[in-house]
């Protein structure tokens, strides 16, 4: 195959994992730092019984955004985990603690605190870190000579930082809409109380932080000018959001998330836009990143057959556990 | 010594791979015994194996957890530690690193829920069938990891266009004749550390005079499958022994701790190395044995220390004592196996409780012999990070400062040992309670809470 098409492929590959990532693991979080928010005891073991057949799956999909980035694109692999090197710790440990929650606080008699605290700032932590990264990309990453060429702290400034939040309230608006798809009684009303906050604190945090970053914004306003057509992902993504409000006030349990995904894509696909065609911005593009086309061909094998057995067998499980919980786990 | 990013990363390396090495050696071996265990209950409808099958898949279940959890850290390591090696060695790691996670994924996507909770929804062959594949999956997934590290020890089939790494011969990298050996020494490694695991954990229920008949075939099975693999095993330890003797052969000297030139060469059996004197202290020496271990001839000439630039010397102390450590634990092996084979055939096996305590406090050999050969491979092959092409000093991520990886090695010891203890404890309690009665697996078990398995409670 041509070496090009060969790049292509893995990088829409890699996009297409990122994506399943954000979505699946991006409603378990919620849930994680949704549960942080109630002390109510039967709430947070409906919370935990809702994510617990999925999460494990879910965050699979990042193990395999790490390990076909180093494959494909070393350079990128190396510069992002370089440049992101504390945020990266972080996430470790927040993923860490959150994994060994779910088995450890039914367990323990003395130490239940301790695992429910570690799974909500578990949760938090990777949330808001991986929003920071983001933000931090917007900005650019400085690199020479194919490696980062910054400092520890690049993704502390405000920017980053808004976006963290940002992802915190999209990944909990996720979090709500999937726990009022599998839920009902009093928990579900509990959901549904938090949607339109939820929204509307999106919002505010996206507008805070384009109005006060002036250089960010000549950036962004630079790239999507330039492709008119661009316009339409933010304005679908606007649109998602409102029926998001809508479907939340006529209680249609259906609706908010498969619209906050919506929303999630439509922002993906704005930010895939705007980078294009840099897989770091504004430094290191696609076609430059690419491994070899003998590296690419030879796990070309692993794409074809690996993933879509994956994807079926998902959604085989989704399938199994499909509508409103039936009690708790554990 | 300077305490720099380097060598504050190596130290991290190092933790992080002792940890997770810990919960693969023990799954890959206890997914195989699980396989056979299976396989003998049905081919002879012998409930007693169905019990034992029951202890150890919830250990496997908790084990499994913990080396994924850990795994997945190992994953992020090269690139937020050795940047410069991901970029320039990424075109061949890489691929490898993906087909490790790929097929372990697929495992775990696949039949691994089979294995945890499937036993009443699906035939009794397909059952048997997915543990198979699972004991497969494991063992692939360990081949991925010895492809990438066998080619770190001795790099071919790759070429070099333009100052870039470009993979030439893919058959070379996956098949070579390193991995064909060292990948075996580790699959029998791992099968050898479960079956002195299993052999104790017979040895400690005998001793406790509990679960009488599953202590028997614990130690029946432990038993023969160390006393028939131990030897195969230190007859590839002694051809991988002959690559290093062959492709690198400063850290043959090291281990061997053979400062100066000698023909014929002599065999440091024990000593103190002494490196800022470039001699051993207290040596026990053979004349002639060196050359034969070595060459297979008498007097053949076995280069030192000496003959290597300083700046390619690997340290001497730590391969010297790891090597020594490992092929000890082999021996301790081999005795405990083939003694207790002959006190089976006495029938005084059960009421031996010397050597029954011996097997017993004999449980972490496999595991020390395991991590001691990894130190020797891994120590030995410094200063090089990709031998020859390659040094670790060169491979450091450049913006990574020392203060930032002393931070990060800290919290990665307290988390992991703070967390993992709690895990250990949850194995150790396991164990101790040994196998039950009417163990039916709850139904809060998912392929996704493996350890819930474990719990076993009747919280149905
Ligand atoms: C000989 C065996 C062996 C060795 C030397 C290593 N591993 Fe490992 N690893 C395994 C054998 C294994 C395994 C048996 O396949 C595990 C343990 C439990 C499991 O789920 O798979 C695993 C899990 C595991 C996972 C989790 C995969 C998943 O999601 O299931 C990752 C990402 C790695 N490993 C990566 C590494 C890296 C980067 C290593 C080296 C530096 C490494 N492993 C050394
Ligand atoms: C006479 C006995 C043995 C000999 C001569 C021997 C030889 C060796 C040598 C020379 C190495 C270094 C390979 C390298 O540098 O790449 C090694 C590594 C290793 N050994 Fe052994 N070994 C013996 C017994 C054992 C036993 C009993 C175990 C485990 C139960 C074991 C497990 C390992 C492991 C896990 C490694 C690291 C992986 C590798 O490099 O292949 N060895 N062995
Ligand atoms: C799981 C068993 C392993 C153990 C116990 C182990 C042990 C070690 C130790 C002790 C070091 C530090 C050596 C030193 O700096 O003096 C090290 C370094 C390293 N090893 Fe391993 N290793 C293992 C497997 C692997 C594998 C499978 C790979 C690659 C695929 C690997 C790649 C590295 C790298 C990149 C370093 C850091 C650079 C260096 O110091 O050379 N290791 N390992």
């Amino acid at each position: 195959m041509d070496p090009n098409t060969l790049a292509m492929f893995w990088a829409g590959i890699i996009a297409l994992s990122i994506l399943i990532y954000v979505v699946l693991d991006g409603y378990d979080l919620g849930v994680g730092i949704l549960f942080g928010t109630t002390k109510d005891e039967d709430y947070r073991d409906h919370m935990i019984a809702s994510v617990a057949p999925f999460w494990d799956g879910n965050e699979t999909w990042l193990v395999v955004v790490g390990a076909s980035l180093f494959g494909a694109f070393p350079v990128v692999y190396s510069v992002f985990l370089s440049a992101f090197y504390l945020p990266v710790l972080l996430l470790l440990f927040g993923l860490i603690f959150r994994g060994v929650a779910f088995e450890f606080r039914d367990r323990s008699e003395n130490n239940r605190q301790l695992w429910d605290w570690g799974f909500f700032l578990g949760s938090l932590v990777v949330a808001f870190v991986q929003g920071a990264a983001v933000g931090a990309m917007i900005r650019g990453i400085p690199v020479e000579n194919g490696q980062f060429s910054g400092g520890p702290f690049l993704w502390v400034a405000p920017f980053p930082i808004f976006c963290g939040i940002g992802l915190v309230l999209g990944y909990c608006l996720l979090g709500a809409s999937w726990l009022v798809l599998k839920s009902d009684g009093d928990l579900r009303s509990w959901a549904y109380k938090r949607i339109p906050w939820l929204v509307l604190g999106v919002v505010v945090v996206l507008i805070v932080a384009m109005a006060t970053t002036i250089d960010i914004r000549t950036r962004i306003e630079q790239t999507i000018f330039t492709r008119a057509w661009a316009f339409v992902f933010p304005v679908i993504g606007a649109l998602a959001l409102l029926g998001v409000v809508v479907a939340a006030r006529k209680q249609r349990d259906g609706w908010p998330f498969p619209l906050s995904a919506l929303f999630f894509l439509m922002a993906f696909l704005t930010l895939a836009e705007m980078f294009w065609p840099y897989m770091i911005p504004y430094s290191i593009t696609v076609t430059n990143a690419a491994a070899p086309a003998q590296s690419l061909q030879f796990m070309f094998y692993a794409g074809i057959v690996v993933l879509p057995v994956i994807i079926v067998y998902s959604a085989v499980v989704y399938w199994v556990f499909r509508g409103k919980m039936r009690g708790t786990y554990s | 010594m300077d305490f720099d990013a380097v060598l504050l990363s190596r130290l991290q390396f190092a933790f992080v791979v002792t940890f997770h090495i810990i919960f693969p050696s023990f799954t890959i071996g206890i997914a195989a015994w699980l396989a056979t265990i299976e396989g003998m209950r049905l081919a002879t409808g012998n409930p007693i194996y169905r019990r034992v099958f029951d202890l150890w898949l919830k250990i496997f279940a908790v084990s499994f957890g913990m080396g994924v959890v850990t795994g997945i850290v190992m994953a992020f390591q090269f690139g937020t530690n050795w940047s410069a090696m991901s970029e320039k060695m990424g075109p061949i790691q890489g691929p490898l690193l993906a087909y490790e996670s790929f097929t372990a994924f697929l495992l775990e996507a696949t039949f691994l829920g089979v294995m945890l909770i499937g036993r009443d929804r699906v035939p009794p062959l397909f059952y048997w069938f997915a543990c198979c594949m699972v004991a497969l999956g494991t063992m692939a997934s360990s081949f991925w990891i010895l492809c990438n590290n066998s080619w770190m020890q001795v790099p071919l089939g790759h070429q070099f266009v333009d100052g870039k790494l470009i993979p030439a011969d893919w058959w070379a990298i996956t098949t070579g004749p390193i991995v064909r050996l060292r990948w075996p020494h580790m699959l029998l490694g791992a099968f050898l550390t479960t079956g002195m695991s299993v052999i104790a954990t017979g040895a400690w229920y005998r001793l406790r005079d509990v679960h009488r008949a599953e202590s028997r075939v614990m130690l029946h099975w432990g038993l023969a499958l160390v006393a028939v693999l131990i030897p195969i095993q230190l007859l590839i330890g002694h051809f991988t022994g002959d690559y290093v003797h062959k492709y690198q052969p400063a850290k043959f000297a090291a281990i061997e701790a053979r400062w100066k030139t000698q023909q014929p060469a002599s065999e440091v059996l024990l000593a103190i190395p002494d490196p800022a004197q470039q001699r051993n202290l207290f040596a026990i020496e053979i004349p002639y044995l060196g050359s034969f271990i070595a060459s297979g001839t008498w007097d053949s000439r076995e280069v030192g220390l000496e003959s290597f630039p300083e700046k390619d010397r690997p340290p001497v102390v730590i391969p010297f004592f790891t090597f020594r450590i490992m092929v000890g634990m082999g021996l301790i092996m081999l005795a405990i196996s083939w003694f207790g084979l002959f006190l089976w055939w006495r029938r005084s096996l059960e009421v031996t409780r010397w050597f029954l305590w011996i097997s017993f406090l004999a449980f972490p050999t496999g595991f020390v012999a395991v991590i001691a050969g990894w130190y020797t491979a891994e120590v030995g092959r410094q200063p090089w990070i990709v031998y020859g092409l390659m040094r670790t000093s060169e491979a450091i991520t450049p913006s990574l400062t020392a203060e930032v990886a002393l931070f990060s090695l800290i919290c990665y010891a307290v988390v992991y040992v703070t967390v993992f203890s709690f895990g250990a404890y949850y194995i150790y309690k396991l164990l101790r309670e040994g196998p039950r009665d009417r163990d039916r697996p709850s139904e809060s078990a998912t392929p996704s809470r493996p350890m819930a398995f474990a719990d076993g409670r009747p919280g149905e």
